[in-house]
């Protein structure tokens, strides 16, 4: 009991200080599990880090399920992706709902306009970010042809593009290994 | 339209498991189920999903699958949502961490990811290419193109925590039809 109740508050803590989504608050999932409560050595925490980031999901909630596990088996794993998601996810759907509620209003219609130009830029500073971290991990070559191929067929035949991420994977898992 | 369970459930499922390199790159997926497939949401409403989740602490992408389901089938639609997003890779994480040597299988995946990232990256492009045009049209060229620039300069050289420049702009976007209509009133006077 003692030992869910420590899970939900650790995982609540280390998400309710961490702006920015997910990855802002893997340093402070890190001060809960590894140095507050010590569920996890470093060297655990850093192996489940690098397993989150191979698979896909959100890691916040990867990392919560796992230590969650570790702790208390699939009641663990409930209670930590509980405290991970449930609070903010209420407070987004209540902030949301005043927002619907006044939708004609040309307050709520000024700050629908006023966000748009700031998701502009922060959506390029993500496609740059990951440009650049595609061009570290497999050369500007290879990253130029994927792009221009993606770019073609998302853009331009709008396919679905969960197609054109599975063709990706498909080629980075057997065709890439061969060409290095 | 009306949507059921099995539609969030296949929408959400989707975002989760194809969700590769962290917590943004699924930004562009939620956006093509929500808007352009299942036409839950506008773009205009996704912008301020997207802008309040940012500005809310904890993962962004559980939040959205939250209110999406929430949107079309309340509060039980909400935990479906985010169940179909994140069971998929939870059940993941806590089975390889057992069996697997995570080392060699990370090295073994980082050309898949590796492969996937320009495919992210140009949905997070095209992206910040539609929210730009957007935000020009609605506020105008001059206007539009100071606030982005305005923009820019706060969250990426004097580097504002997103979260202040997302309510910064939201206390702003208050008053911007108001202060706009004075403006043009006086000049037409």
């Amino acid at each position: 009991m003692i030992a869910l109740f420590q899970l939900f508050l650790g995982f609540f803590i280390a998400n309710l200080l961490g702006y920015g989504g997910g990855p802002a608050s893997i340093p402070l999932m890190y001060d809960q599990i590894v140095t507050h409560y010590k569920w996890l050595t470093n060297a655990e925490f850093s192996q489940m880090l690098a397993l989150g980031n191979s698979l896909p999901g959100p890691i916040s909630t990867n990392i919560a399920a796992y230590v969650g596990y570790q702790i208390s088996g699939w009641w663990g794993v409930m209670i930590a992706l509980f405290a991970t998601i449930a609070p903010s996810a209420t407070a987004l759907i209540l902030l949301l709902k005043i927002l619907q509620k006044h939708r004609g209003s040309v307050v709520v219609k000024g700050m629908t306009l006023l966000v748009q130009p700031v998701i502009a830029i922060m959506m390029l500073a993500l496609t740059w970010k990951m440009s650049s971290d595609s061009i570290h991990s497999i050369g500007p070559l290879q990253s130029i042809i994927i792009g221009i191929v993606a770019l073609v067929t998302i853009v331009k035949f709008k396919i679905h593009p969960a197609f054109i991420i599975v063709a990706a994977f498909l080629y980075g898992g057997f065709v890439l290994p061969h060409l290095s | 339209m009306s949507s059921t369970y099995k539609d969030l459930i296949i929408a959400m499922g989707r975002v989760g498991i194809l969700g590769f390199g962290g917590g943004p790159s699924v930004i562009p997926l939620f956006r093509y189920e929500s808007v352009t497939r299942y036409h839950w949401v506008e773009d205009e409403e996704f912008g301020e999903i997207l802008a309040i989740a940012n500005a809310l602490p904890g993962p962004i992408a559980p939040k959205m699958a939250a209110y999406l389901g929430y949107k079309e089938k309340g509060a039980i639609g909400a935990v479906i949502s985010i169940l179909a997003h994140i069971l998929p890779t939870v059940i993941a994480t806590v089975a390889l961490l057992s069996i697997v040597h995570v080392l060699e299988f990370s090295k073994s995946f980082k050309d898949i990811i590796g492969a996937v990232m320009p495919v992210v990256a140009v949905m997070l492009g095209q992206m910040a290419y539609e929210f730009g045009a957007k935000a020009i049209k609605g506020l105008g060229i001059i206007v539009g193109i100071i606030v982005l620039v305005l923009s820019f300069i706060m969250l990426n050289v004097i580097s504002i925590q997103p979260a202040i420049v997302i309510f910064l702009f939201l206390v702003y976007g208050a008053f911007h039809f108001k202060l706009r209509n004075k403006f043009l009133n006086e000049r037409g006077k």
